[in-house]
């Protein structure tokens, strides 16, 4: 019982720094350079990919078998898109506002690397408690990174943060960083930052390893580089 | 005619998928190393994109919008790019090897491209007509490949500079397409 503990515990922080999906995985790039302007639009869309992370986990890991390997993807996507419908309907209820600022990006994410990736990695080999820690841990994970890309692209491009205004950097933004340019310079320095601190080769690549697609990549025969 | 043309130059340059959207950053990070596969990766992208807004549109204003069903268009944008992907995959197979041959590669990795789903929503989001939005998804898909050949000349000169172990590979890629971006943001204001 208590190696079983042991392990579920892996599962749940092993997302948060070992195996972060963004900053050390280099998944689902794109909603972590489109919404970090704000530090308050990364906390929002990282709750709101770990709630659509959960839902889809819990459920692909309690049907894994029951759908056939064979249309497993289209299945997954039909789960990940009603999940993503779900968060739409209750972020526009609740929270109009955070509905508004993170506009398209909501629904986009249904193609969100990191869902897909432990749907067909993770949920449809482990048991739903295992997922569902799982996918606590790299929603936490996830969260995190975008709050922190979202905390340096505010303090630096916008000089406040969660509505306190810094002193210095108030009267003299950076108005960069909170443009596209600034998102791509922040995240490349971030993830240096991650490669130089956790004293590893860095990765010189674009993993396959975390990449969804690489099954099909191989057998067609590329390489995704 | 007028608007036409500013809705293809705003989706390639002023809007660019890539450089000021961020959608489909994956395979602009991951495809862009060679010249052949970023242009060979565009010219798919840019095929789906325009496959996809001609059969989501319909589906949208014809099916959807008269039964008051249009929450459901996530769940069916994404099968429909999903099935169109795999559709245009074995016909490509069957019809035309050597094309298939070149592209073949990319296809499967587009259903997971934010761009395309990101084209076909936009489209009804800004009202667009059927027409308007095929030149947006040519526009989009356009302003992708554009990205990615630019992009693909500038890791050329990158891998042979000597480059602080810390930064090799991803961050520095990562703060080049920033500066690629900023490069973009000259075509801001070109239209009123």
């Amino acid at each position: 019982m208590a190696e079983n503990k042991n392990s579920l515990g892996r599962e749940l922080t092993k997302g948060i720094i070992k195996e972060n999906p963004t900053l050390v995985m280099l998944l689902g790039m794109c909603p972590t350079l489109a919404v970090t302007t704000q530090a308050k639009n990364g906390i929002g869309m990282g709750l709101a990919t770990t709630f659509v992370l959960l839902g889809s986990n819990i459920v692909i890991s309690l049907l894994r078998k029951v759908i056939p390997d064979k249309v497993r993807i289209p299945a997954f996507i039909v789960i990940i898109a009603s999940f993503v419908t779900l968060i739409g309907f209750l972020l526009e209820g609740y929270l109009p506002d955070l509905y508004e600022s993170l506009g398209i990006y909501l629904t986009l994410i249904t193609v969100n690397c990191i869902i897909f990736g432990r749907a067909e990695m993770f949920a449809s080999k482990n048991g739903v408690v295992a997922s569902a820690c799982d996918a606590i841990g790299m929603g936490i994970g996830f969260t995190l990174a975008l709050f922190l890309m979202g905390s340096v692209r505010e303090i630096i491009g916008g000089g406040q943060w969660l509505g306190m205004s810094i002193p210095v950097l108030h009267d003299n933004p950076m108005l960069l960083f909170i443009m596209p340019a600034g998102g791509f310079f922040t995240l490349g320095m971030i993830i240096a930052l991650v490669n130089k601190l956790s004293n590893k080769k860095p990765p010189l690549e674009l993993g396959c390893k975390g990449c969804p697609n690489a099954a099909n990549c191989s057998k067609n025969g590329g390489d995704c580089q | 005619m007028k608007t036409m043309f500013v809705i293809l130059l705003s989706a390639m340059l002023t809007d660019n998928f890539v450089l000021s959207k961020f959608m489909g950053i994956c395979p602009f990070l991951g495809v862009s190393k060679k010249l052949d596969s970023a242009s060979g990766m565009g010219l798919a992208v840019t095929f789906v994109m325009i496959c996809a807004t001609c059969v989501t549109y319909p589906i949208h204003h014809g099916i959807l919008v008269p039964n008051e069903l249009e929450y459901f268009d996530t769940v069916v944008f994404i099968l429909v790019i999903a099935l169109f992907v795999q559709l245009v995959e074995t016909m490509l197979k069957k019809c035309i090897p050597s094309l298939y041959k070149s592209l073949g590669v990319y296809l499967p990795l587009i259903t997971t491209n934010c761009a395309v789903l990101g084209v076909t929503v936009l489209n009804i989001d800004n009202n667009y007509s059927f027409a308007q939005s095929i030149v947006n998804a040519l526009g989009g898909g356009l302003g992708f490949m554009l990205a990615l050949v630019i992009f693909s000349g500038v890791r050329k000169k990158l891998e042979y500079a000597d480059i602080p172990e810390t930064f090799k590979g991803v961050p520095s890629t990562l703060i080049a397409a920033s500066i690629v971006s900023v490069s973009f943001m000259g075509f801001s204001g070109l239209f009123n």
